[in-house]
């Protein structure tokens, strides 16, 4: 309990005691955060290049994509909003579509509900910054126990926030003077994502939410077309893991490794290694 | 549009972006006790989101097309093989992504 509690009060300095301690806190941090980062340096540069161009050629001097990029910082609508901001002036619309390609936000929100409790004045930034990339990182990297986890969480944040404010302010003031045709660069966030994915399936006991989520997901892309299908998609998953829940509940009680791992819970850890093995030999 | 309509657009954009982000942790402050309901939803909904995400990425590709998404599928199964093989984040990763890189600029 003593480490813990240390690193705890160090994670949270006052200004006035900003002392090489609390600061070495921040740098551990900052290592530990960095390599989980790179792949989404090389994705978040590549699109965010993309989407400076794609500004820079609609007509949207630099300020545009350098603003849009750091205040939006959601990849997806930020290439919506170019059409937006070239068709008729509808705020209503704006709204109501910013609400809908952005619910799959709420998932992260109640998913990370847990992990950013205890992170301090962090929080805001942290609930600001959690695009897609972040929140994937952040729920499944395994935070070594002498590493802070909150400035772990910060600096994954603050780095993919950069990353993708620099590529987009490349993209937006050299516009096509960028020789641009690596073609298939871009499947690096789609592989970030498959094995964010296998991360969390190995860790994971019960497989019927991951599957859910393909699944639905899939069915609704067929039914509803690539334009349309996110919002029945997740309709589906949320009426799908409540109709379930009694069934499926009991099965994830043993999921909170990390935090709350205690003497007590030692079968839990054998039980989910065996899980691992299981799997890895499928 | 004007320059004001432009940046009205923005905010909009802006806000919403916050508010999705920020509503559960709003709806349900860390000094009080969560509802049992969101709190089996935050243990179950991961798993089902990384999936839809995966889908997400894929949204675009069509079997029915000229390469039938063979470069996609074929690199997810790369990936796959990698990450229960080896577990390293960063080595999936760049193996799937240069496979299907070869496979997109010389084969497809």
């Amino acid at each position: 309990m003593k480490p813990h509690h240390r690193s705890q009060q160090k994670s949270e300095p006052n200004q006035a005691t900003d002392t090489s301690a609390a600061r070495g806190v921040k740098a551990r941090a900052f290592k530990a955060a960095f390599p989980y980062t790179i792949p989404i340096f090389t994705g978040f540069v590549f699109l965010g290049i993309a989407y400076g161009i794609y500004m820079n050629i609609s007509g949207f001097p630099p300020i545009y994509p350098i603003v849009m990029s750091a205040l939006i910082f959601g990849g997806s609508m930020e290439f919506i909003a170019v059409s937006l901001l070239l068709s008729r002036f509808n705020p209503l619309g704006t709204l109501l579509l910013t609400l809908m390609v952005h619910t799959r936000h709420i998932f992260y929100g109640i998913s990370m509900l847990d992990k950013y409790k205890d992170t301090g004045k962090k929080k805001a930034y942290l609930i600001f910054g959690m695009c897609d990339e972040s929140f994937s990182i952040n729920y499944t990297a395994d935070v070594p126990k002498n590493i802070d986890k909150g400035w772990f969480y910060f600096f994954v944040t603050m780095l993919n926030h950069c990353y993708w404010v620099l590529g987009a302010t490349l993209g937006g003031v050299f516009g096509e003077l960028i020789g641009f045709d690596i073609e298939g660069l871009e499947f690096v966030m789609t592989a970030l994502l498959v094995v964010i994915f296998l991360d969390n399936w190995i860790k994971e006991k019960n497989h019927i939410s991951s599957l859910s989520g393909i699944a639905l997901t899939l069915i609704c892309l067929i039914i509803f077309g690539s334009d349309n299908f996110l919002l029945p998609s997740m309709i589906c998953i949320l009426l799908f893991l409540t109709i379930i829940r009694r069934k499926l509940e009991p099965k994830l009680e043993s999921k909170d490794q990390g935090e709350n791992v205690s003497e007590a819970n030692t079968d839990d850890i054998n039980e989910t290694d065996k899980t691992e093995k299981g799997d890895t030999a499928s | 549009m004007t320059i004001l309509q432009q940046c009205i657009t923005i905010a909009i954009i802006i806000a919403a972006t916050v508010f999705t982000r920020a509503v559960a942790f709003v709806a349900f402050p860390a000094d009080k006790p969560t509802p049992k309901y969101i709190q089996y939803l935050g243990k179950a909904l991961p798993g089902a989101a990384f999936g839809m995400l995966v889908i997400y990425c894929l949204k675009d590709c069509s079997l029915f097309s000229a390469t039938h998404a063979l470069p996609e599928l074929l690199s997810i199964g790369v990936i796959c093989l990698l990450h229960f093989w080896k577990k390293n984040m960063f080595l999936s990763i760049v193996g799937g992504t240069a496979v299907y890189m070869v496979l997109v600029n010389f084969f497809f």
